[in-house]
């Protein structure tokens, strides 16, 4: 048999780790300027571009998609060269692929300060950019897929499996949970209404961080695990049971997000079963992380990258301990829209994904450049302050997340909430500073292992193309006698594929069908109306500020909650909402039910500036809303945006809309003007004025619901 | 909630038909050889006479 001579290709594989350690830099710092300006909110300097309402989504889409997304990549281009003893299927896939991927991350940079986003977590991004995301994805799926097919081992070993999985879930996720209608060439509406929308986002919002926050990283601690202890997986069965109990009970999970909401409860019901059954295969992975360390402790003590690694599983073991708690309902009920949500994701960011990019980093830095870490030390030192950074993020978070849940849930003897929403925010204040503090800490850790990685690369000569030697593969597969059932598989990548892709849309497709089509699950409100043009415009600025990132409208059916909002949310309240706005966080209080509460004077002021109307408030001013012009161009194009979505506008509104418009916002000058406010009619605050107090009122009008 | 009724029986079916996969596997002697791959990967051989370009592909 001839032995074939080739080249790993090293550099793409240093193009995605130096990527993912500048975005790592700039996501983390976006961060901790997010999380000081729910302190002192002046610290947004006072223009639109850097409030915490847009700053929030940055964030979210530089740590998820740059930092932990070209550390995919990175681990991917690195393992799956060798995995499969081939170098890549095309140079010029993978050039397009790195250039393609950062390109995208600067059009979001770009776009998402200027207020261009869908209003959907984790998917705020606009619909071109949209359409480049998928168009690159695939460049990477051809890639890997090429590579695969002319690979010169026989076996796919256990993190090509999931390299798959993840390739195919998130393509399927991107493309659904994107259908959107656009109306310009930076503006869409979700093609999806209310409840539909929430179940859809949510689907692609949990497996978001299933399928590109999990899978991908567990394929990279099966390879890069082993290879830095230098012994095998503990168990090479529980990988195959790992694998396919996950991404078989992963895609169900997305409804535990919306529990108590006006999900459908049997979808609810759905999500919180498989969340609890998603303990098995997650912690299946951890032990297996885990235990291949089995007789290495003492390697542990030693070497920095294993330090990071076990604590990356670990904080993995945690976080997917704690989803499945609070999943439960019970639980849920306390936790959800505090800040006890955001300490899980950030155990899991900070910790799983974070850590274990660390460690690869710290190992396959020095071998790329041919020599020795520049600092054992200072990788030392990066790692506890990471640990502490982590440690002073979440514990504060936990703390606060159930303070003030059960403050928002006290009642005095008298039957009478005892706290005012104001008194809990207050009651946080120490805690976000504290976090900013752990926040920090990590952030540090991050320049620190820049410095002692710029260092490596100086010191090193870098090795492109790294010699190897393979035989190729053997044109006709001889069978073993005793061979394992699941081997027939592994040989086969494109069946692979197939079937993960048939395993997840089963769970997709089970639970969005009968949403969609079983009447009953929206029962409809007659009293509820399509919103009037102005009211539409102050949607589409509510949704450009990230309104939601702190407000929601859901109320959920507690007695705290009735008894501090009014009647709780039903189903066929958000028939007409593209895209829905319940969001996931009350750093404010809820705005389902806020039409009519006040006077428009008192929003206007309150936008002018918050603390005047609620002392101690920590929402920024939104001084542009009052200086800017709203732009009535766009309304004619939104309303038959809208018709063709399904909201009965009467025949050609379009023509007329502007003229509805102007009347409505001329009657809201005149209510300021009463109140001594002098503004014009055409300014985005009357808009936004418009749409507050719309907010809820369609139900007071005539609470009969028909099926 | 039909619905759930019908959701409950695929999904308790899905989870059986793993379970019985698992088991026969299991009986079958399947996992008796789930090593060598665990093996394989952790060795990348250094190329023998790297000076010899010849026959080299990429």
């Amino acid at each position: 048999m001839e032995i074939e001579r080739f080249r790993y290709d090293n550099k793409i594989v240093k193009q995605f780790a130096f990527a993912t350690i500048l975005w790592g830099l700039v996501g983390m710092l976006v961060g901790v300027w997010a999380a000081l300006q729910l302190v002192y909110p002046a610290l947004n300097l006072g223009i639109s571009q850097t409030t915490f309402g847009r700053l929030r989504p940055l964030h979210t889409n530089a740590v998820i998609f740059a930092f932990v997304g070209n550390g995919i990549f990175m681990g991917v281009y690195y393992s799956l060269q060798r995995l499969c003893k081939a170098r890549m299927f095309s140079d010029l896939l993978s050039k397009i692929h790195f250039w393609g991927w950062q390109l995208i991350i600067v059009s979001a940079a770009l776009t998402l300060p200027f207020g261009f986003t869908t209003g959907k977590e984790y998917a705020e991004l606009e619909w071109p950019i949209d359409i480049a995301i998928a168009l690159i994805w695939v460049v990477f799926g051809w890639n890997m897929f090429g590579t695969i097919i002319k690979r010169r081992e026989r076996h796919l070993y256990v993190a090509i499996w999931f390299f798959i999985a993840t390739f195919v879930t998130v393509a399927m996720l991107h493309i659904v949970n994107s259908f959107e209608i656009p109306v310009s060439f930076m503006k869409s509406y979700s093609w999806y209404a209310g409840v539909q929308d929430a179940l859809v986002q949510w689907w692609y919002g949990h497996n978001a961080v299933a399928f590109f926050l999990t899978t991908p990283y567990l394929g990279l601690m099966y390879y890069f695990i082993p290879k830095a202890a230098n012994r095998p997986v503990y168990s090479y069965r529980l990988s195959i049971i790992h694998f396919w109990a996950l991404i078989f009970l992963y895609i169900w999970a997305g409804p535990h997000h919306l529990l108590y909401t006006a999900l459908p409860d049997w979808a609810q019901s759905l999500g919180v079963v498989f969340s609890i059954m998603l303990l098995a295969p997650s912690w299946g992975g951890m032990i297996n992380g885990l235990l291949t360390l089995r007789g290495a402790w003492d390697k542990v003590r030693e070497d920095v990258v294993l330090k990071f690694m076990v604590v990356a599983i670990t904080a993995y073991g945690m976080a997917t301990f704690e989803g499945p708690m609070l999943s439960l309902k019970s639980v849920n009920a306390i936790s959800h829209f505090t800040d006890w949500t955001i300490a899980h994701v950030h155990v899991g960011a900070l910790g799983w994904n974070g850590f274990l990019t660390f460690g690869i980093l710290y190992w396959l830095i020095p071998r790329l450049f041919q020599t020795d870490l520049y600092s054992k030390k200072l990788a030392n030192w990066h790692f506890w302050l990471g640990t502490l950074g982590i440690l002073f993020y979440a514990v504060p978070m936990y703390w606060a997340g159930f303070e003030q849940s059960k403050m928002w849930k006290q009642f005095t003897e008298e039957g009478q909430l005892q706290y005012q929403f104001i008194e809990t925010v207050v009651r946080m204040k120490p805690f976000y500073v504290l976090r900013s503090v752990g926040g920090t800490m990590y952030l540090i850790g991050a320049i620190m292992m820049t410095y002692n990685l710029i260092k490596t690369v100086k010191i090193g000569t870098f090795l492109a193309d790294e010699e190897a030697e393979a035989a190729p593969l053997a044109a006709v597969y001889k069978e073993h006698n005793e061979e394992h059932w699941h081997r027939w598989i592994e040989r086969r990548p494109v069946q692979l594929l197939l079937l993960s892709l048939g395993l997840v849309l089963v769970g997709g497709v089970i639970e969005m069908v009968p949403t969609f089509l079983i009447e009953s699950n929206i029962p409809t409100i007659a009293s509820v109306k399509p919103y009037t043009p102005l009211e539409l415009q102050g949607r589409d600025i509510y949704v450009r500020e990230g309104c939601y990132t702190c407000h929601s409208q859901m109320v959920r059916p507690f007695r705290s909650e009735t008894a501090r909002y009014g009647e709780y949310s039903k189903a066929g309240e958000f028939i007409y909402d593209h895209p829905f706005q319940w969001g996931s966080k009350r750093t404010g209080p809820d705005l389902a039910r806020i039409g009519g509460k006040y006077p428009d004077s008192w929003h206007y002021n309150h936008m002018l500036e918050p603390t005047s109307m609620a002392e101690y408030s920590i929402m920024p001013n939104y001084v542009w809303l009052l200086d800017n012009n709203l732009d009535t161009a766009s309304t004619p194009g939104k309303i038959r945006a809208m018709t063709t979505l399904g909201v009965p506008y009467p025949k050609d509104y379009d023509r007329i809309a502007n003229k509805d418009l102007m009347k409505q916002a001329n009657e809201i000058a005149a209510n300021l003007k009463n109140d001594k406010i002098e503004t014009a009619s055409d300014k985005e605050i009357v808009a936004i004025i418009a749409y507050l107090q719309r907010l809820g009122k369609d139900i007071k009008a005539q609470p009969v619901i028909k099926n | 909630m039909s619905a759930i009724f019908l959701l409950v029986g695929v999904s308790l079916t899905v989870a059986a038909g793993f379970l019985v996969a698992f088991i026969w596997s299991v009986k079958n002697g399947q996992y008796d050889d789930n090593y060598t791959p665990s093996i394989r990967m952790l060795f990348d051989d250094p190329v023998k006479n790297p000076d010899q370009s010849a026959n080299t592909k990429k």
